[in-house]
């Protein structure tokens, strides 16, 4: 079967509305958060609507059902990522900022023995490209155990610069946390060399995979990675619903984050020991509709098939670039074809301002994002204040992209008329 | 069109002609101040002489509503009174949170009564504020001097 954006849209019942006086929908800022299929809506609703109840707890017959449904969605997420330990090693959290955190503040809990316990000994390693969720977290968990924080910088053509990769990654390296794909550049960083140097100094490797789950394969076994992040609603799925996997060897020896009920074995006045994983992660009642939703997003995914989604964003990405490289005074903010690359299309024009293009582009009924995209790191590098990002997924067509660069036109003209 | 009652020529024309930008060497106060969520930024100095506002210059980035707010607020500013500057900054502040309901006083708010266009836009509202933020920040600091 042939992928079809025109079908693919029909599922989506956001396309049947118009936007600014009757026009047609066109939205490109899936990087900020995608639409939602009916399926989805409905998984979400349904759950409510015929099992609502809390999960894991309850003698009766809807907390079994909710427990069904909520475990039934770990079990897709793990098969959806290839788990190699299944669904124990799944742990749902309310999104990938908080999947983040909670391993910054985990490993900031380690006792001094726990090979997760940093000192001023011990160095944290991410790179310059991270959205400020990835980055945030470690500059923090760097401030509060002395760890330093290095990070990997970016080249001019937006990519890793890995040829200093033996001094980023030093011997005493503890932890590399780096992004799958950037929110902002859409330059996919190959990740070989960089798992295999940090095992060898005996680092873990976390992965934000935020941008690149809704948009490729991924396979955690296959990538090498030890954890690994990524949020619900980017991937067709409910906000507040997130998921971190990591390896169950590394979970075990990981001390919890959140404490409180559902995360617990025993319990006195004075003390308490912890769940198995993923409980142990998994403190209060969790956001159980959202985590059914995200199970029903990942089998439309599966639907799709993961290898058609990304072969046609490329194809897409790379009609948009060659669109828009016909276009006098605009400047793309990352890589220029398609190699490694995902349909994350940055870009800036003549010296109107983002935030000014953005709203002409509204105004043609195209939604865009426009600021520094949570990477002011990235931003002050690539000398630039701000950025216009059109962002590609499944819905999208050719038509969509044509209207972006007509719209791009329009606004030169618009705002080259004073 | 609608983004024309956004883009007003005035708007455009302050954003491309800049008034007292380039700050000057001297201040009693000066504040820097930053839209957290698309990065403008704004230096804002003032100079404050027996209770008048005597210079008011900036450096900045930003959009064209963020730029070109602060240009005219600079123009409107320079000469008032900090009770003046109250009435102002008061008067342009009920514009911008108006919707689209009020046309502003071009008694006291001149050119800036351009501005009501803006209010129609929620996203925009802060870009058109920046400026006066900085004002009323460096306002303060300046008294306190």
């Amino acid at each position: 079967m042939t992928f079809s954006p025109t079908d693919v849209r029909k599922d989506f019942p956001i396309f049947n509305r118009t936007i600014r006086d009757g026009k047609r929908l066109v939205y490109l800022d899936s990087g900020a958060t995608s639409q939602k299929p009916l399926s989805v809506i409905e998984a979400e609703s349904n759950f409510y609507e015929f099992h609502n109840a809390a999960v894991h707890r309850g003698a009766h017959q809807l907390a079994e059902e909710a427990t069904d449904a909520y475990e039934g969605a770990r079990a897709i997420v793990a098969t959806f990522l290839g788990s190699p330990g299944g669904s124990d090693e799944i742990i749902f959290t309310k999104s990938a900022t908080e999947s983040l955190n909670l391993l910054a503040y985990a490993m900031g809990n380690a006792p001094v023995g726990n090979r997760f316990a940093l000192s001023s000994k011990d160095r944290i390693v991410v790179t310059e490209m991270e959205h400020h969720a990835n980055l945030i977290p470690w500059q923090q968990l760097s401030a509060r155990t002395g760890a330093e924080l290095s990070w990997f910088k970016v080249t001019p053509d937006s990519r890793l610069d890995l040829n200093s990769i033996d001094e980023v990654i030093t011997a005493n390296t503890k932890v590399v946390s780096i992004t799958h794909q950037s929110n902002v550049l859409g330059t996919i960083n190959p990740l070989a060399a960089i798992v295999k140097r940090a095992h060898e100094v005996g680092a873990i490797v976390i992965l934000d995979a935020c941008q690149s789950v809704p948009h490729m394969r991924i396979d955690v076994k296959a990538l090498g990675v030890d954890f690994l992040a990524f949020s619900g609603h980017k991937a067709l799925g409910p906000t507040g619903i997130g998921v971190l996997w990591g390896h169950m060897n590394l979970l075990d020896e990981l001390p919890p984050f959140l404490f409180g009920g559902s995360m617990i074995e025993t319990v006195t006045m004075t003390s308490a020991t912890w769940a198995p994983v993923p409980q142990k992660f998994e403190a209060g009642v969790p956001n159980m509709a959202q985590a059914v939703g995200l199970g029903a997003a990942l089998d439309y995914l599966s639907g799709l098939g993961m290898d058609e989604v990304h072969a046609h964003e490329v194809e897409l990405t790379g009609y948009l670039l060659d669109k828009m490289k016909t276009i006098p005074g605009i400047r793309i903010v990352g890589p220029t074809n398609t190699l490694l690359r995902g349909g994350t299309v940055s870009f800036t024009i003549d010296d109107i301002h983002p935030h000014d293009v953005g709203q002409y582009l509204d105004s043609q009924g195209i939604a865009v994002r426009t600021g520094h995209h949570c990477a002011w790191p990235l931003a002050k590098c690539m000398l630039v204040p701000a950025t216009t990002r059109a962002s590609l997924y499944v819905y999208n067509d050719e038509v969509d992209c044509d209207a972006l660069v007509d719209a791009i036109l329009g606004a030169q003209k618009y705002f080259g008329r004073f | 069109m609608e983004l024309d009652s956004l883009y007003q020529e005035v708007i455009l024309d302050h954003y491309k002609h800049p008034q007292h930008k380039g700050l000057s060497p001297t201040f009693t106060a000066q504040v820097s101040h930053v839209n957290t969520s698309c990065g403008d930024e704004i230096i804002l100095n003032i100079i404050l002489e027996d209770g008048v506002i005597s210079s008011l210059t900036w450096e900045g980035q930003g959009c064209s509503i963020s730029q070109a707010s602060v240009s005219m607020m600079t123009d409107l500013l320079t000469g008032k009174t900090l009770e003046e500057s109250g009435t102002i900054t008061k008067s342009f502040a009920d514009l911008m949170a108006s919707k689209g309901t009020s046309a502003g006083d071009p008694q006291i708010l001149e050119d800036a009564v351009a501005f009501a266009g803006v209010s129609k836009f929620p996203g925009r509202v802060k870009c058109s504020l920046l400026g006066w933020m900085a004002f009323k920040d460096a306002a303060i600091q300046a008294q306190a001097q």
